[in-house]
């Protein structure tokens, strides 16, 4: 028991929790800028392994780290291309195409995987990111290491949050933005085009998620396996939910998450006679309490999978 | 005076309909322009055309003599023109100045000058006595104060030219006349108007001048001290339309009866002790400023809100809180106040609406399956008995018109043979031949003794239908008077509270 709470105090399990949290922070950006401009994003978990295969294989094939993340986000903004013009100018069901394009960007990077690295062998490693370690912060007790020596993507993902939270609160575009997922034929009465700024945010959302999965395979892992991703994409779609769509809950909640998962892995290995995947179940389950406890009074952007159709209402 | 707005021979096709032939108009500095005609007669398409929503076939469109490209909104309002839609196009989720400073800034700017626009909003609202909060969000508005915004947000954007359509569809009377003082003082500090209308009486009141369409074509134009609501009806319709008259006849026995019900609506009292008796044959009005209690008196006698207190009694059975379902099956025909929401399913094809109170009886179901043919064969003949114009059994309802919907809802209604009919605001929102429609059907109906309740806001109607009346006021119900002893005055003193001391009563 006391071992338990003891571990509340490690650095090394505060570390781990903005690690963790990192590509959820990505995830649960992107998803959100979609869904604040009004298309749900479903394809996220594909996006996310296409962005980790990606990234991964940049750097495998002789790119610098930086450039392997940004080559994975322009993937990731190339299949949220094809998921906005399934959903924006030809209103598909965003359901379906989501979860479509999940399961054709999942396929599709461990086809492309294959085609470099054939069955059997072992996964190719990369020379990852590595833990920054900014002179003297670094050094400050606990603090210095949760806070000063993650990998430089973690600030990236920190960063990000700062970026959109801004836009989307402060400037013209960012109301536009939030204008297009409240009631579209607005925007379009001002002159502006609901469509293409629909299709804009999609491509941004889902070049973030791209990151998010390049964060694992060139950050918290050094190689690419198919199922790397794990569902950290639909957990990024309940924590919008939990965000009530605003930036800096969804930081918020992310880090809970990753708290929760860090936290129960740790408890694994001091709590004995407790079946380990009942751990692994905690997590989940906490969101999911979180959610309901948080969701009820979210709101909810009212043209959210309202597909639109100029002169129609 | 110049001319601030010159349209010229404006034609515009949807498919094989002309929405607009060569329709010629002109609006001068300082004026308010009445565009009157009937649902359907392309008086909206007209405006979105101005307004760049559509591109027109053929004709062109100057504002302050410079011509503008078409199908651009935003080209029509850096000209000058505002327009405040029938459906307002805001945001509830936003507030008010997030509302109105959308779109008002180039769309890269670092920061939004958001002190500004507040400044701004506020300045305007205190010149034209548009009082806003900028803070509020606007889903806690009501329709009055939405409009509100919808004009501020024109005027933030220096409208000279400012177009509504319809705006008093969603306004009760009252606020009605404030939006007309309101234009009146626009006009006086430069401002033109056009405003779209089928009521006769608001036109009379607040245009200028007044430009007919039928039709999709200008059939006249009257200033208005040369014109008269007899004649605008004339030219509107293209004949003299004249409502339906009540002839007296015998009233049967009491067939709906309610005894002292109480009624709550989230908790609160919403119908305070109300008692009613509608008779066989007879039409009873209840009149009322919206907002006192119809809501709840439409609900319990649908079925869908059950009384506290008190009995509700048809033909001297219970049937207080039965539900819905169960309504219908003891013949009660219902005619809901909101005829989208509550009425029709607008996705559906009409013979599929027709039959939706009806789906679990042997006649358009059996074991479990609907029979298509007799569902399409019934609106078949719901459409060619009540004239549902531009109907097919095959089509979506919602693309019909809102009269035209509600003559399907009211023969889905009559077809049934009802013994009684509540009809919530059965011509709100209609223009003149549909509402001398449902009148006659609703007077049919009398005739082959059904009970009725007509709940209506339009004192007019109500004392031209209804045999017997009721003023509905904070949840409770006056003493019925007569309709030969009711006027409009007797019924406005009623609808305000004042009827303890008018004796007399029936």
């Amino acid at each position: 028991m006391i071992e338990s709470l003891d571990l509340l105090f490690s650095a090394s399990l505060w570390a781990a929790v903005l690690r963790i949290a990192t590509p959820l922070i990505f995830g649960v950006l992107g998803a959100l800028l979609c869904e604040r401009a009004g298309v749900l994003n479903l394809g996220i978990e594909g996006i996310m392994t296409m962005g980790a295969m990606i990234g991964w294989l940049s750097v495998f094939l002789g790119a610098d780290l930086w450039t392997g993340l940004l080559v994975a986000a322009a993937a990731g903004a190339l299949i949220g291309l094809l998921h906005a013009l399934l959903t924006v100018p030809l209103g598909l069901s965003q359901h379906v195409s989501g979860l479509g394009i999940t399961l054709f960007a999942a396929a599709l990077a461990y086809y492309l995987y294959r085609l470099i690295v054939t069955v059997g062998e072992s996964p190719p490693t990369i020379e990852p990111f590595r833990p920054l370690d900014i002179p003297i912060l670094s050094d400050v007790p606990f603090l210095g290491p949760v806070l000063f020596a993650q990998t430089a993507p973690t600030y990236l993902a920190l960063i990000s949050v700062a970026i959109i939270a801004y836009v989307l609160a402060r400037t013209p575009l960012g109301l536009a933005i939030r204008m297009t997922g409240e009631n579209p034929h607005t925007v379009e009465s001002q002159g502006l085009d609901p469509t293409l700024i629909r299709i804009g945010c999609v491509m941004a959302g889902s070049a973030l998620m791209a990151l998010g999965g390049a964060f694992l395979t060139t950050a918290a892992f050094n190689s690419f396996f198919p199922e790397m991703v794990q569902g950290r994409g639909w957990i990024c779609i309940a924590l919008v939910v939990f965000s009530s769509w605003r930036p800096g809950k969804a930081l918020l909640g992310a880090l809970l998450f990753a708290f929760l998962d860090a936290y129960q892995l740790r408890l694994q290995a001091v709590v004995e006679g407790v079946p380990y995947q009942l751990f692994l179940m905690a997590p989940y389950l906490l969101s999911i309490v979180a959610l309901i406890l948080v969701a009820r009074r979210a709101r909810v952007p009212e043209a959210l999978m309202t597909p639109y159709r100029r002169g129609e209402r | 005076m110049s001319t601030v707005l010159r349209l010229a021979s404006i034609t515009k096709s949807f498919g094989s309909v002309t929405a607009n032939d060569h329709v010629t108009l002109e609006l001068k500095e300082g004026e308010i322009l009445a565009l009157l005609g009937e649902n359907g007669a392309g008086k909206t398409t007209l405006m979105n055309i101005l307004f760049g929503h559509y591109a027109a076939d053929e004709g062109t469109v100057k504002v302050f003599g410079k011509t503008l490209p078409s199908g651009r909104p935003r080209a029509a309002i850096r000209a000058g023109v505002g327009m405040v839609h029938q459906h307002f196009t805001l945001a509830g989720n936003l507030s008010v100045l997030d509302n109105v400073m959308l779109g008002s800034e180039p769309l890269l700017r670092v920061r939004s000058r958001r002190a500004e626009g507040r400044a701004r909003l506020l300045a305007l609202s205190e010149r034209f006595g548009l009082s806003v909060d900028p803070d509020a969000r606007v889903s806690g508005l009501s329709v009055g104060e939405r409009q509100r915004v919808e004009i501020l947000k024109a005027l933030y954007r220096d409208a000279r030219i400012l177009i509504l359509d319809e705006p008093t569809a969603v306004l009760a009377r009252p606020e009605a006349l404030c939006l007309f003082d309101t234009l009146q003082s626009m006009t006086r500090q430069g401002l033109s108007i056009i405003f779209i209308s089928h009521k006769l009486n608001e036109v009379m009141a607040a245009a200028d001048r007044i430009a007919v369409l039928r039709g999709g074509r200008k059939v006249a134009e009257r200033t208005n001290a040369e014109t008269s609501p007899e004649e605008l009806a004339e030219l509107m319709v293209g004949s003299r339309v004249t409502r339906p008259k009540r002839e007296a006849h015998a009233i049967g026995a009491p067939r709906l009866v309610a005894e002292d019900v109480t009624v709550h609506l989230d908790s609160k009292p919403a119908l305070k002790g109300v008692s009613f008796t509608a008779h066989a044959g007879e039409i009873l009005g209840i009149v009322g400023v919206s907002g006192n209690g119809q809501v709840a008196l439409g609900s319990l006698l649908s079925g869908v809100a059950a009384p506290e207190t008190g009995r509700l009694t048809l033909e001297g059975r219970e049937i207080g809180g039965l539900g819905p379902r169960a309504l219908i099956a003891e013949g009660v025909g219902r005619i809901p106040e909101d005829r989208h929401a509550e009425g029709i399913v607008g996705e559906l094809p009409v013979w599929e609406n027709g039959v939706l109170e009806r789906l679990a009886t042997p006649r358009f179901a059996r074991y479990g399956f609907v029979r298509r043919g007799a569902a399409r064969g019934h609106a078949a003949g719901l459409i060619k008995r009540f004239d549902v114009r531009g109907a097919t059994p095959e089509m979506r309802i919602r693309l019909l018109s809102g009269g035209n919907i509600q003559k399907l809802i009211l023969g889905r209604v009559l077809a049934a043979a009802p013994k009684v009919i509540i009809a919530n605001q059965p011509t709100r929102g209609l223009d003149e031949g549909a509402i001398a429609a449902v009148h006659a059907e609703l007077l049919r109906a009398r005739e082959a003794g059904a009970a009725t309740i007509l709940i209506s806001e339009d004192l007019e109607e109500a004392l031209s239908l209804s045999d017997r009346l009721q003023a509905i006021v904070g949840g409770r119900l006056s003493q019925p008077v007569a309709a030969g002893e009711a006027d409009s005055r007797r019924l406005g003193l009623m609808m305000a509270g004042v009827w303890e001391e008018l004796g007399n009563a029936v």
